[in-house]
């Protein structure tokens, strides 16, 4: 069970090369081949995510949640998304038309090359970069821009407010985001994630960095726009903050390319400070699609559960004492560090 | 160097938190209040004119309508109203089932308070259990009116009907839960960090200007002015029953907020002594068919309904239709402090501080 994908993918670049094909064109058809397989698993997962949602926020709200289409609500979203795909596509007469056209494309883009970088399994990884975090957080801060873009293109003051709000978020929550990982960098001395994996083999980096998991935790929920700080969207406040004017597919696109970004940082999560893909019993790539539900359902019953909070408290609390937390933990690890090598430990 | 333009924003009137048909033009530095002006007027539907077209009795269903969240308190300002303006009895019986539906009716709507603030805040969990506790009452007015929200039950002389077979297990059941409702609310949210940060200081409203603006209700019993009609004013029996007006000092939205929820406990109390003390008998007074009062006869009469004081004031010309009704609205009187709350706070207190107003639209649009 354990090599199934990465037998599957070795006998489909020997086929193509038994064709007759060069092995560079063989890897750089395999290449295509990931990213389908990448775009396929993520429209599987926002499938299941946004049905599990609803029907455990239906738990947590004593409802019932979907429970209508095929069994327990189950292909409820099916129906939504084509509900979605049929309704008209209005684009504001006022709107800046390229950009606010682009916004959802981009949102959806960057999300999906988020993935780029994970190891979803032993092997199983679609680039294999040596900068690996480095990437990820950078790629995963762009999603800003498409945020600012569709504010600035709908051309509402609630869109734009919300835009705003968004940026000032994303921006100042990334700081700590990336601090809370450097504690790790330091550990591994690796940015590459296969390495940060493999540095977990006795111990997971949760046990090792419980003050860095809980500031990227924060952080992350931030950057993902979600409950409590979805700011940007604030329904009860923004009506709809950036995607107010965004109706059918466009409104969509940014519903999945949310799903795609939780998915993704949690999976970052689970590789970072859970272990990876590592555990005992079962194959690699199930072990990190446990973890990363596992992480998921923290962000669903956090959502559920909060009220939102307010913006300049949202930015107080990230540089007055997300970003001094995450420094003193970047120092800490380095004593560490220096009194575990004193010693001999390590 | 970065100079910002002053700017509006219109809160409603198609707004999700604007609890209707508001409007509050918010006037922006920034993320800073400066101003709010509140425009009203977008449920609009004549209520007071239309009485003067219809005769004391047709208009009783129209006061449900004023408060579509606490229906039994308006009908019930009225039903009173019509009866001081008479001189018409009411059998104890009717009484005490009177106060029982008004003080569910009181409950109901706090909760509909306590959830419109959770939704509006952002903790859609918060509004689901307050609408599932709120639910059961609901059922109580579907069983006795026939109706869940506007149930029109009370009527002038007394009550439609007796109450139902079940009736009283089904009320004592809610009565029993309802400290168990409140710890609820307060362990989801009133001890929660955000909940705290959100609400604490926010939209200050102070004991004078209270009062100078005439506010009333639990939005005055936050300010630590201990003014309740059932207490001040005892109409209806609300004399034979023990029970606190709860107030805070701060005036802030959560002194508000946690005013709403212990009326809800202390409304349970009343219907716990209720239950208690109702007699048997009769359930309607004698009310004359053609309800007619003497020319040039007017009368006043308030009540304290789940939003303040509502007061009723009919002029009589002798005919059997009210020569002219005017209505109290709580809610109206409330919402004027809005901006004064508002000023200097950022854009995301309006949402609060109208959420923790509680006003309700019917009522203030007449």
């Amino acid at each position: 069970m354990e090599h199934w994908f990465t037998d599957l993918f070795l006998a489909f670049t020997g086929w193509l090369v038994g064709l007759g094909l060069s092995p560079v064109l063989a890897d750089a058809a395999l290449l295509i081949i990931k990213w389908i397989i990448i775009v396929a698993i993520i429209i599987l997962n926002i499938i299941i995510l946004i049905w599990l949602e609803r029907k455990i926020s239906a738990f947590f709200q004593e409802r019932l949640g979907p429970n209508r289409l095929g069994p327990f609500g189950a292909f409820q979203t099916i129906a939504d998304a084509l509900k979605l795909m049929t309704k008209e596509d209005i684009v504001p007469s006022a709107a800046d038309k390229l950009i606010f056209k682009t916004a959802p494309m981009l949102f959806i883009v960057v999300s999906v090359l988020l993935y780029s970088v994970i190891p979803l399994g032993q092997d199983m990884q679609v680039l294999d970069l040596n900068v690996g975090i480095l990437f990820f957080i950078s790629i995963g801060s762009l999603s800003t821009i498409a945020i600012l873009m569709a504010g600035w293109g709908s051309d509402n003051k609630w869109s734009l407010i919300g835009a705003f709000r968004s940026v000032a978020q994303m921006v100042s929550y990334a700081v700590p985001l990336a601090f809370s990982l450097l504690g790790v960098v330091m550990i591994t001395g690796s940015l590459n994630l296969q390495d940060i994996v493999a540095a977990q083999d006795n111990v997971w980096f949760i046990v090792l960095q419980p003050i860095a998991f809980i500031t990227y935790f924060i952080s992350a929920t931030a950057e993902l726009n979600r409950g409590p700080f979805d700011m940007p969207e604030a329904e009860q406040e923004l009506t709809g903050g950036a995607y107010t004017e965004y109706t059918g597919m466009r409104w969509a696109l940014f519903f999945l390319a949310e799903y795609t970004n939780l998915v993704a940082v949690s999976a970052l999560m689970a590789t970072v400070f859970l272990g990876g893909w590592q555990g005992p019993w079962l194959p690699s790539w199930l072990w990190i699609i446990i973890k990363t539900y596992a992480v998921i359902l923290v962000f669903f019953w956090i959502k559920w559960t909060f009220p939102r909070i307010r913006m300049d408290h949202l930015m107080s609390f990230s540089w007055k004492i997300l970003v001094p937390v995450s420094l003193a933990n970047i120092l800490l690890t380095g004593a560490g560090i220096y009194f575990f090598q004193g010693m001999g430990w390590c | 160097m970065f100079d910002t333009d002053i700017y509006s924003v219109n809160v409603g009137p198609v707004h999700p938190s604007t609890h209707g048909g508001l409007h509050a033009e918010a006037i922006m530095n920034g993320e800073i209040i400066e101003d709010v002006i509140v425009h009203l007027g977008y449920v609009h539907r004549s209520v007071e004119k239309i009485a003067e077209g219809k005769t004391y009795q047709q208009y009783v269903p129209y006061t449900a309508r004023l408060d579509y969240l606490a229906t039994n308190l308006p009908v019930m300002g009225y039903c009173q109203t019509v009866e001081k303006l008479l001189g018409i009895e009411i059998p104890e019986r009717a009484e005490y089932i009177r106060v029982i539906m008004a003080e569910l009716s009181r409950i109901a709507s706090h909760q509909i308070a306590v959830a419109a603030t959770g939704i509006d805040l952002g903790a859609t969990t918060g509004l689901m259990y307050a609408m599932r506790d709120r639910e059961r009452i609901m059922d109580i007015f579907a069983m006795t009116g026939g109706q869940r929200l506007l149930s029109s039950y009370i009527r002038i002389g007394g009550v439609a009907a007796d109450i139902p077979e079940g009736f009283i297990p089904a009320v004592n059941d809610i009565v029993n839960d309802i400290p168990k409702m409140m710890d609820e609310y307060n362990d989801l949210l009133t001890g929660n960090e955000i909940w705290g940060a959100r609400m604490k200081g926010v939209g200050v409203l102070k004991a004078e200007d209270a009062i100078a603006y005439g506010v009333t209700g639990p939005n005055l019993r936050a300010s630590g002015i201990s003014y309740d009609l059932r207490k001040a004013e005892p109409y209806s029996i609300y004399d034979r029953f023990d029970f606190v007006v709860p107030t805070r000092n701060s005036g802030d939205s959560l002194a508000r907020w946690q005013v709403r929820i212990e009326e809800i406990g202390e409304s349970g109390r009343i219907i716990k002594q209720a239950l208690d003390g109702m007699p048997e008998g009769e359930i309607k007074g004698k009310v004359p068919k053609n309800l007619k009062p003497e020319a040039g006869a007017e009368v006043y009469h308030h009540i304290e309904s789940s939003k303040g004081e509502l007061g009723y004031y009919i002029v009589s010309d002798g005919g059997a239709k009210p020569y002219r009704l005017h209505v109290r609205a709580p809610s109206f009187i409330n919402l004027m402090v809005l901006p004064l709350i508002s000023r200097g706070g950022v854009f995301q207190d309006i949402i609060t501080n109208i959420a923790t107003l509680d006003p309700i639209l019917g009522e203030s649009d007449r």
